[in-house]
């Protein structure tokens, strides 16, 4: 497909012969914010695992970029550095470490063990720091450990991480989990930002959070596109109103 | 975020003027140098202990900083230890061989030195052909190498077929625990070529040197081995300061997060594995001789299992708490195994502290895991008044996730 950063076709896994992905077939646009949406248990995580490698799945193909290189296969260090980010749904930081040291870890340079021994904080890399922790909000606290933060600020450390990566390609994983009403408003700007440059894949419960994005959502059901289109268009689906939004 | 290296790690300064002023203490009392107040014996415990200390830092590279608990790493030790110890073995069987050969009528050939030192070497244990194991052995410079390269070696293997299979925790550890017996046992053995239970003896005498009284060879070792755990220190304190270091703390808190970050954890387990077998090899190479003799049993997985105890006492994750650790356990258990130690006489028991003593460490181990998992070198964090933060967060699930750290904690 022309035009398409990410797309997942015919994606089948099943754990102990329970299908978690059936038959799942999608596409995601270079410079596109996409909510995913569906009950406990729909494949949303398990979709998010399958794109960066941490599951395998039974059948199907996940092809990434201009090339359409096939993801399944390889290591998850290997996707994440094509340029797909991941964030989890926990908050998870290196606590013992301190901002500063969290955010240089993940940006963008050269991944290997003896590059990385050699390495010492260029200028540019160290700029590159102070802008993102002003983008999270965590620009005057740079030496402190992440692990005193609160959670809200964890969260939006590990998006500042995140985006410290520069990937094509950002999949978030319940990113207003026990946030307050003004941190949801600051990690949806963080995250629109974001979505102009490069593709943002949010998994969200939270119907006002993914109303507050504004952009195409896809509900997953059993493992399966259930239906897609605006937020609005999706929640007048009797299919949807039926497995979802009727509990 | 430029400043130097030593002013970030100010402990290190600190350290290693310790470690100068110690070495240079003992050599000022010592009896090959100084004014002879302490008995070469002790000046070689010193030593060996300084070796200990090297190969603690070592372990707290792969287990306090890297999460690796590794029960191997005495087995690298000792296989330092014997690669020295063959090339000392041989050297000095050579001397005494020709020696006493040069007294026959005819003048030995060259086979006949080799088939006399073999009978010496091997006779213990029913051979006298060199196994093929022996064939460096007449090299100072390719027994140094294999002191390093055998070691790192075996780790290398050992560790990518574990690693690259995710064979994570205690997996793991008992994994390098089986490395340890298997090689423990391969080694008692007489036909593996080691002389089976009897080890390499006489290491103490550097061939060539016979003149050299061992008051003398002492403090050079333990010159030698204050070097080493001096450099080895400066080499992994330089290793865990900056991004790597970052990284190999961030794969013993969270691997899966440091993968997706497109770091290849495999490669950094390796290399610190590897690195750390390499160090060990060093120190088991300067301890042997200082010891006088290897064998199997040092090998055995208990060693390494104290090794951990060590570091864990110490304190895990500072390259200063490993060393405290080592050295305060292994002078400690000198002294106690040693039957230096008055017995406690209770009365209707007495207690000999030979025997008690493993059961006062294992205990010990269990309160300081227990009470302080910080160790001993916990204690500078009192003086320093740093405190680590307290960790939490991460144990909220995704359903209490909707409340915020301190809902959910009330």
């Amino acid at each position: 497909m022309k035009g398409q950063l990410l797309e997942v076709s015919g994606v089948s896994v099943s754990f102990d012969g329970f299908r978690a992905i059936n038959n799942l077939s999608f596409t995601i646009g270079p410079a596109e914010m996409r909510a995913i949406i569906g009950p406990n248990g729909a494949g949303k995580t398990t979709f998010m695992d399958i794109v960066t490698g941490k599951t395998r799945p039974d059948a199907g193909r996940v092809l990434w970029g201009e090339k359409s290189i096939n993801l399944i296969g390889m290591n998850e260090a290997r996707i994440a550095r094509e340029g797909i980010g991941r964030k989890f749904q926990r908050p998870t930081v290196f606590e013992d470490q301190s901002i500063q040291d969290n955010l240089l870890m993940a940006v963008k340079n050269k991944r290997g063990p003896f590059p990385v021994l050699i390495y010492r904080p260029a200028a540019q890399d160290q700029a590159r720091v102070e802008e993102l922790a002003a983008q999270i909000g965590l620009a005057d606290q740079l030496s402190r450990k992440s692990g005193e933060l609160s959670h809200g600020q964890k969260q939006w450390l590990e998006i500042g991480m995140l985006l410290a990566q520069e990937p094509r390609l950002l999949l978030v994983d319940e990113p207003a989990a026990g946030m307050t009403l003004a941190e949801r408003e600051h990690t949806t700007d963080i995250l629109v930002e974001a979505a102009r440059t490069r593709a943002v894949v949010v998994v969200e419960h939270d119907m006002d959070f993914v109303r507050r994005l504004n952009c195409k959502v896809t509900v997953l059901h059993e493992g399966a596109v259930l239906a897609e289109g605006s937020l609005d268009h999706v929640t007048a689906n009797q299919q949807v109103i039926d497995v979802y939004l009727g509990r | 975020m430029t400043r130097s290296f030593v002013f970030r790690n100010p402990s290190v300064l600190i350290f290693l003027a310790l470690l100068a002023l110690f070495t240079l203490g003992v050599t000022a009392v010592s009896e090959g140098f100084g004014v002879g107040l302490m008995s070469t014996s002790f000046v070689k415990t010193l030593g060996k202990t300084l070796c200990l200390a090297l190969v603690a830092v070592a372990m707290d590279l792969v287990w306090g900083y890297c999460g690796i608990l590794s029960l191997g790493h005495f087995a690298f030790f000792g296989l330092g230890g014997y690669m020295i110890g063959m090339w000392l073995m041989y050297e000095r069987t050579r001397g005494i061989v020709e020696t006493s050969l040069a007294e026959a009528p005819i003048p030995p050939t060259p086979q006949e030195v080799v088939d006399a030192i073999g009978n010496q070497i091997f006779g213990v244990v029913g051979s006298s052909d060199f196994p093929l194991v022996w064939s460096f052995a007449d090299s100072l410079t390719i027994q140094l190498f294999l002191v390093v390269a055998l070691p790192g070696l075996l780790a290398l293997i050992f560790g990518w077929l574990a690693f690259r299979s995710r064979v994570t925790g205690v997996y793991l550890s008992i994994l390098t625990q089986a490395m340890t017996l298997a090689l423990s046992l391969y080694l008692f053995q007489n036909d593996s070529g080691l002389r089976g239970n009897n080890g390499l003896s006489g290491l103490q005498n550097l061939p060539g040197l016979n003149a050299v009284p061992q008051s003398t060879v002492s403090v050079w070792f333990l010159w030698a081995s204050a070097l080493a755990l001096g450099l080895g220190y400066l080499l992994a304190a330089w290793v865990v300061s900056g991004k790597f270091g970052s990284v190999v703390r961030g794969i013993r808190d969270n691997e899966a997060r440091v993968r997706f970050l497109g770091y290849s954890v495999e490669s950094y387990k390796l290399v610190i594995f590897t690195l750390t077998a390499m160090i060990a090899g060093i120190a088991g190479a300067l301890y042997y001789p200082q010891a006088g003799i290897i064998n199997p049993a040092e090998i055995a997985p208990i060693a390494s299992i104290y090794l951990a105890v060590w570091v864990a006492i110490g304190g895990r994750g500072r390259l200063y708490g490993a060393v405290i650790g080592a050295v305060f356990v292994s002078l400690i258990s000198t002294w106690f195994t040693g039957g230096q130690a008055p017995d406690v006489n209770l009365g209707f028991y007495t207690v000999k502290w030979v025997d008690w003593w493993l059961i006062v460490l294992g205990l010990s181990f269990v309160l300081v895991t227990l009470f302080a998992p910080k160790g001993i070198g916990g204690l500078f964090d009192l003086i320093a008044d740093r405190r680590r933060p307290d960790r939490h967060g991460d144990d909220l699930g995704p359903d209490q996730g909707s409340l915020r750290e301190k809902e959910a904690v009330e």
